[in-house]
Parts: C-alpha cells; structure tokens; sequence
C-alpha cells in the first residue's frame, strides 16, 4: 500500500513540472506586450524599461519561469491586468460557488445513478435498462448548453418558476434563495454526470453478477434484491471512487459553459471574462489551478481504491 | 479488414431499426450540407423588415434578429459543423495512429516517453486549452479543426498502442520479423491493417466529440466568426430572444443534437459489428 502511494506521488511530481511549463509557454505565447498595461501616454521610454526591468521581464525566460514557478509555489499567482487583484484570492472567492454547484450535481448524479445502474445491471433488456440505455445515448449527445438553454425557456420564462440568472436575488441572502438560484444549473449538471456514472455502474453490476460470491448467495437461498443492494452494490461503489476523483478535474471547465449561460458567479465564468478580456494571469492562474486538481483527483482517486481494495497491489 | 467483419455491421444495422434511422438522417444531413449553396437564398442576407418571424411557408425556421432566414443558415452552417467534425477527426486520427503505433511496436524509452507527454496533456483540462488557442490564434475554420484535432488525438493514440502491442505479438508478424522485413513494410502490411476496425470505431465516435467541441466553443462566441453561421453560434444570438423568438433556440440545438446522437449510434454498430469480442454495452 505505502508502494502504491510513493509510486504515485513520484509520477505526479514530475507530471505537475511539466504542465507548470505548459502553462508558462502558454502565458509567453500570448500576444501582446504585459507591460502594456502599466504604461501610460507620459511616460518616457527609460520608465517603461524600468517596469520591463522590475518585472523581471527583460532576463532570459528559463530564468522569468524559474521566478514564476517560485512565485506560484508561495500562492502568488501574479494580479489581474485588469482589475489588479491578486489572481489567487480571486480564484479563491470564486471556489465556494463552484464548488458547491459541482458537489451538488455530483451527488445528485451518484444518488440517481446507483439504483439505475443497478437495476439495468442486473434486468437486462428490461425496460429499466432500455431506460438507461436512452439516457446514455441521450445524455452523451445533447449538447449542455442547449438544455440549459430549454430550461431557462421552460422554467423560467414560460412558467415563471425557477430563477435564470445569477446566485442571489439582491437584497436577500437566504440559504433558500441561492437553492432555487441552483437548481437549474445544478440539474444540466448533473444529467451530464449521470450519463457517465450510470453506464459505468450498469456495466460493473453485469460484471459483478458472474462472480462466484453471487452464486454463493443464491445458494444460501439469498433474493435477488437482498443480493443485489446488498452485496453487489458494496462492490460496485467502489470504481464510482475512480470517476469521483476524475470529476475534479472538471470542477472548472466542465462548468465553463454551463455558468455562463446561467450566470453563475463561479471560477468557470471568472475563467469566460478573463478570456473575453485577454486577461492572462487570470486565464494561466485557473488554468494551473485546474490541471493540479485534475492530477491529485486522479491521485486521490487512485489511492483511496488502493486503499478500499487491496485486491490492487502497488503492482500498478 | 476481413469481408465478415463488414458482414457483422451489415447483420448488426438489419436488425436495429435506430441504426438504419441514424444512417438515413446522417445521410440527410450530410447532402443539405453538401447542397446547401444550391439555395436561393443567401443565408446572411439581412431583412430589417422580417426581423424574428416565427416559423412560416416562407421561412421553415422562421428568421432571426437581423432578418436572415434561419433555415438557409442552419444548412451552411451545418456544413461547417459537419466539415470541422470530419477533418477534426481524419487529422486527429492521423496523429493518434501515428503516435500509438511508434509507442507500442518500438516500446521502451519511446514508449516511456510518448505516452508520459499523453498523460501530461490529458491532464490539462482540454476545453480550457481550447478556449486558450480560439483567442490567441484569432480563429477561422481551419485553425479551430487543427485545435480541435491537437486535443483529440489522445485517446486514439492509447487504443492503438494498446492494440499494436497485441498485435505485434502475433506469430504472423514474428515470421514477417523472421524473414528479415523491413520494420516499416510489417508496420504497413501487418500491423495497421489489424488497427483499422479500433481506429474506424473511435474515428466515429471522435467526428461526434469535435462537432460537439466546435458547438460549444462557437456558442460561447469563441468559433468561427460572425457573420458566418454554424449551429454553436446561432444558439449564441438565440439566447438574447428567448422571450420573443423561442424557436430560434430550438432548431440549431435539434440538429447538433440528432447529428451528434446519429454519429453515436453508428460508432456503436460499428463497434459491435468489427469488434464482437468487446460486446455489446
């Protein structure tokens, strides 16, 4: 087990080096000139050479992407060219509204999604499974920012039931109000989840029904529901691990167009202004941010199936 | 490719009514993109006196903000989504193969190495990447199917190293090796004639993942520029008349979603058909 985690973490170090650099070039590759937006129109030639200096912008760039990462390591992330506050805090401010959306569509995916996949699993070409069969294709097909679009028609617009926009009415800040705020996006989401989840569940309960232990069950004279929400289902929460941890990497730009049809005040539409306003130590800032939560999601991920299945030595 | 594998899909499409729907509609929408210009009308004309008429004889999807008739525009710009998906694909293809095959036929260090610089970029987000490169490289059609392919060839790239090293070890290739072949002619004679139904299966799936990219990115207003129609964008100018002109939001999302849904359908008889061994769903 302390292999498997060693091993592991020794991958992810290097991994997060090289997507460091990725991010680097990719700041170095943007158009324009950074120090642009210090200048103003009496400022003469040896001051915008000063700020070029100071920046630290006229030394060799393996040099300029040593100090970067230095800087990133102790939580400087650089500042908005535009509004010039600090991108991490930014980054920060924006979290809780992500992340909440995302742990909530998330949850609404898994609880939809277990007694689904299950079913299907275990009645094959019942009608529970020609159901998730329809939502598997459904769901990988439609375009999310299209339903979202419908929803906003239908529940907002014509019913007048659901807000479309924003977290919060103004004026109020009842914990009520950012629910109904959430719901609409929450659910785009979330059927984007269930798609994956169900199809995964669906295919590891078939799996699951050959192995011996189930036969074992029947023997014992076990039904088939006791058998299946009670033995198979432990066994299938565990890869559901797996795909939580890769959902972190989405935390961000799986919300990127969801928020912004929905106005969500999330890192995703953060990220859609500072593209709008070629904005680039906001835009390398959530890019950075994301691949690391995407790396340590696979970590986790990994890890803690190591360590719910020791079946899984660090033979891997 | 043996002539029973295609004999499979054949047998499979027969005897799957939504299959045999799929290739028609695909069918369909393949020749009113491919004819779209034989239209009278010109889809960016504009007409400030048939501003956001709804659906009509006269205009089938009724007309946009600006007057333009949203039917003629849907089929250019299905024709362009349709362009971005198929060439997304064929390039995306071309690297993955290309990649997968080096990695799992020489393994070793190169192997190490290619698949090390796989993970790396798999592990940026790819829609971010996407966004990135749409602004930096101010984009038209041609720019964004080279973006979209540079972030699809990944996983095609792990499938055929996957199905390379398998077949590497076949003893048809281990005589070929024998008989003193050169690497490149057991390259091309053995090993990529064995790739080719992986490489079909994953290449239908891709078409449907960069029409979807291409969508997004163009919804958002990051695609192909206006006045330029394709179904992302009009879905972009469909959001500001939701009060008054619904079905503007209707058709262009329809179609992504039945093209999309079309080409899943068909990835999936494929898959059935050319690689029983992997089952069905």
């Amino acid at each position: 087990m302390r292999r498997l985690i060693v091993r592991r973490l020794l991958q992810t170090v290097p991994m997060l080096f090289f997507v460091s650099i990725v991010c680097f070039i990719l700041v170095k590759a943007a158009p324009g000139d950074p120090v642009r937006s210090f200048v103003t129109p009496n400022m003469h030639a040896a001051d915008i050479e000063r700020i070029r200096h100071n920046l630290g912008l006229d030394k060799p760039a393996y040099i300029q992407y040593f100090i970067w990462l230095k800087e990133c390591l102790t939580g400087n992330f650089g500042y908005s060219l535009i509004n010039h506050q600090p991108v991490l805090g930014q980054i920060l401010d924006r979290l809780p509204a992500t992340a909440g959306l995302m742990a909530s569509a998330i949850a609404l995916a898994v609880i939809l999604a277990i007694p689904l996949g299950l079913l299907a699993g275990a009645n094959r070409s019942r009608w529970v499974d020609k159901l998730v069969n329809m939502i598997a294709y459904i769901g990988i097909s439609l375009p999310l920012f299209w339903l979202a679009i419908l929803m906003v028609y239908f529940f907002s617009i014509k019913m007048h039931w659901l807000p479309s926009m924003g977290m919060r009415t103004i004026g109020t800040s009842s914990a009520l109000d950012i629910i109904r705020h959430g719901i609409l996006p929450c659910s785009v989401l979330a059927i984007g989840f269930l798609t994956v989840y169900v199809r995964y569940i669906r295919s590891s309960t078939i799996s699951q029904l050959k192995e011996d232990y189930v036969q074992i069950q029947y023997a014992f004279g076990s039904n088939k529901r006791t058998i299946l929400f009670r033995h198979v289902m432990k066994h299938v929460l565990l890869p559901i691990i797996t795909l939580l941890g890769m959902s972190m990497g989405d935390l961000v730009a799986g919300a990127i167009v969801t928020e912004t049809v929905f106005s969500w005040p999330g890192i995703g539409s953060l990220g859609m202004t500072a593209v709008r306003g070629m904005d680039y130590p906001v835009i390398m800032g959530i890019t950075l941010f994301s691949s690391v939560l995407l790396i340590l999601g696979n970590l986790l991920a990994d890890i803690l199936y190591g360590i719910v299945d020791p079946r899984i030595k660090s033979t891997r | 490719m043996k002539q029973s594998k295609w004999a499979n899909v054949a047998r499979e499409l027969k005897g799957n009514k939504l299959g045999i729907a799929a290739v028609i509609l695909l069918f369909v929408i393949a020749l009113a993109a491919i004819f779209a210009f034989l239209s009278s009308r010109d889809p960016n004309q504009l007409n400030a006196l048939e501003r956001l008429k709804p659906p009509s004889k006269d205009h089938w999807f009724g007309t946009d903000d600006y007057g333009r008739d949203t039917f003629t525009r849907a089929l250019f710009g299905g024709r362009i989504s349709l362009m971005v998906g198929v060439l997304s694909m064929l390039f995306a293809t071309a690297i993955g193969v290309t990649v997968g095959m080096i990695s799992g036929y020489f393994g070793g260090w190169i192997d190490g190495l290619l698949m090390r610089f796989v993970d790396i970029i798999m592990s940026i987000p790819s829609f971010l990447i996407l966004l990135l490169l749409s602004v930096y490289l101010k984009p038209n059609v041609g720019s964004i199917i080279v973006i979209i392919s540079l972030l699809m060839w990944m996983s095609i790239a792990r499938v055929v190293r996957a199905e390379t090293m398998t077949l590497k070890e076949r003893e048809y290739v281990l005589y070929a090796k024998a008989s003193g072949q050169s690497t490149f002619g057991i390259i091309w004679k053995h090993i990529l004639p064995g790739l080719l139904s992986v490489v079909i299966v994953s290449a239908t799936n891709n078409i449907a993942s960069a029409i979807m990219m291409e969508s997004s990115l163009s919804f958002l207003g990051f695609g192909v520029r206006q006045p330029n129609a394709t179904w992302g964008s009009m879905l972009n100018g469909a959001q500001g008349h939701l009060m008054d002109a619904p079905y503007m939001a209707i058709f262009p999302g329809l179609l992504i979603f039945v093209t999309v849904l079309c080409f899943n359908i068909l990835g999936d008889i494929l898959r059935i058909g050319l690689e029983p061994k992997l089952g069905k769903r």
